[in-house]
């Protein structure tokens, strides 16, 4: 695999876990349990989305096959898709979201502020403005984390078993592939392992404030860099993609 | 038109500041921030901006608001360049748009962005926003995010009444 072909890889793993969290979270709206999550979840959708087009066109651009954001995220099949698995799991209840969103955004935090001094510009550019919104995120995820887990007993024993539902999938997050060793070489992105220490530094502290508990290390499932993904996401795409599919080249 | 007769730079960054931003009209695209740099090239004026958010479905409304604005002055040779870096902070609001953002009963952000490390920033307590309405610090955040994403919801706590706070980023 070229340089080229790697930095290409890299990008649609970026930009597709904005993509598919981004689509998980907007199937929100209108569904929350109060206006101002609506509006928040709304929100936070829209910045994923925002960093999405950023991503993927910045990919298409590497690619150098006349490919744009629109037509990586509407034309390509579940097998294509690089987005980590924790980010296509069910919304299930509003605890499941917060969880799988805490857990994503201080991994995400933690990459972008490592990519915002990425080699490439065009990549620590793109860090460097979602870092901004990710620090919301965070600050937000963390906080409905601490409510619930400190809350009522109904909401701790559902944040609980959140946790302990998504923390096989949060593994993959830190695992280096040959494609995140030539990022790491060439000095673009860093190593994903090297983040796992003050991610996790970071759960235990919320954890022990929200009286949860750390689940005991376990198997880890792993996939979706590759492309193997669980059957969350062709779903996903039946949703997100019809348009293209059933009328392609639609604009509006 | 030749460099004699081209509108100078003062006029045009003028003529932007009658420019609203679609989301909160009080302001000029001026006044928030967003038009980064503004010159001739070649008879060609370009106007380089910045979105707010990534994901801030104004931004292209804004590049079509500007080059209208212009074209309605004279200008036919117009190019909106997007720039991302540095990436838009708060702190680019200039003065008289904190006072309008205030005026318009929108609480304009309280700290300066390059200040405290981001990251510590959920280690202590937010500041303390005053109320657009009646100037009273006693309010509370409803929550982080508002009608856009650039702004919070508060209330407050003495004259009740509920306001949007334009958050620091
Ligand atoms: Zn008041």
């Amino acid at each position: 695999m070229s340089d080229q072909e790697a930095l290409f890889e890299y990008l649609l793993r970026l930009g597709d876990n904005a993509l598919v969290l981004g689509h998980r979270l907007s199937e929100w709206c209108g569904h929350a349990p109060a206006l101002e999550e609506d509006l928040a979840l709304s929100n936070v959708a829209l910045d994923l989305i925002g960093q999405t087009q950023l991503w993927l066109n910045l990919a298409g651009e590497v690619e150098g096959k006349g490919r744009d954001a629109d037509k990586l995220a509407y034309l390509r099949d579940a097998r294509d898709f690089r987005n980590i698995l924790l980010v296509e799991q069910p919304n299930g209840d509003f605890a499941v979201t917060m969880a799988r969103q805490f857990f994503f955004d201080a991994w995400h935090y933690l990459l972008l502020r490592e990519l915002a001094g990425s080699k490439d510009g065009r990549i620590a550019e793109i860090a460097a403005k979602s870092l901004k919104e990710v620090t919301y995120h965070l600050e937000r995820s963390r906080d409905w984390v601490l409510r619930l887990g400190d809350g009522t007993e109904e909401s701790h024993r559902r944040m609980q078993a959140a946790i302990d539902d998504l923390w096989m999938y949060t593994g993959e997050l830190f695992e280096a592939d040959e494609i995140d060793r030539a990022m790491l070489r060439e000095g673009l992105g860093p190593d994903p392992a090297a983040l796992h220490e003050p991610w996790l530094g970071l759960v235990k502290a919320t954890f022990e404030e929200a009286t949860l508990s750390l689940p005991q290390p376990g198997w880890a499932q792993r996939g979706g860099k590759r492309g193997i993904h669980s059957e969350h996401l062709g779903y996903i795409l039946a949703d997100l993609q019809f348009l293209q599919r059933a009328y392609p080249n639609a604009t509006w | 038109m030749d460099s004699l007769t081209h509108p100078d730079l003062s006029q045009i960054r003028s003529w932007l500041g009658e420019v609203p931003d679609p989301e909160v009209p009080a302001v000029s695209v001026m006044d928030l921030g967003i038009v980064r740099e503004v010159q001739w090239e070649e008879g060609e004026l370009v106007v380089a901006i910045t979105p707010t958010y990534s994901g801030c479905p104004a931004t292209s409304v804004i590049a079509i608001e500007i080059e209208a604005a212009l074209r309605a002055k004279g200008i036919e040779r117009v190019r909106i360049e997007r720039r991302l870096s540095p990436p838009w902070t708060t702190d680019w609001i200039t003065p008289e748009g904190r006072q309008k953002l205030e005026a318009y009963g929108i609480a304009p952000p309280a700290e300066i962005a390059g200040g405290p490390s981001p990251f510590e920033r959920f280690l202590r307590k937010p500041p303390a926003i005053a109320c657009p309405r009646c100037k009273s610090v006693n309010t509370h955040r409803v929550s982080e995010f508002g009608s856009t994403p650039c702004k919070a919801q508060y209330q407050c706590r003495d004259c009740l009444e509920p306001f949007d706070y334009f958050k620091c980023i």
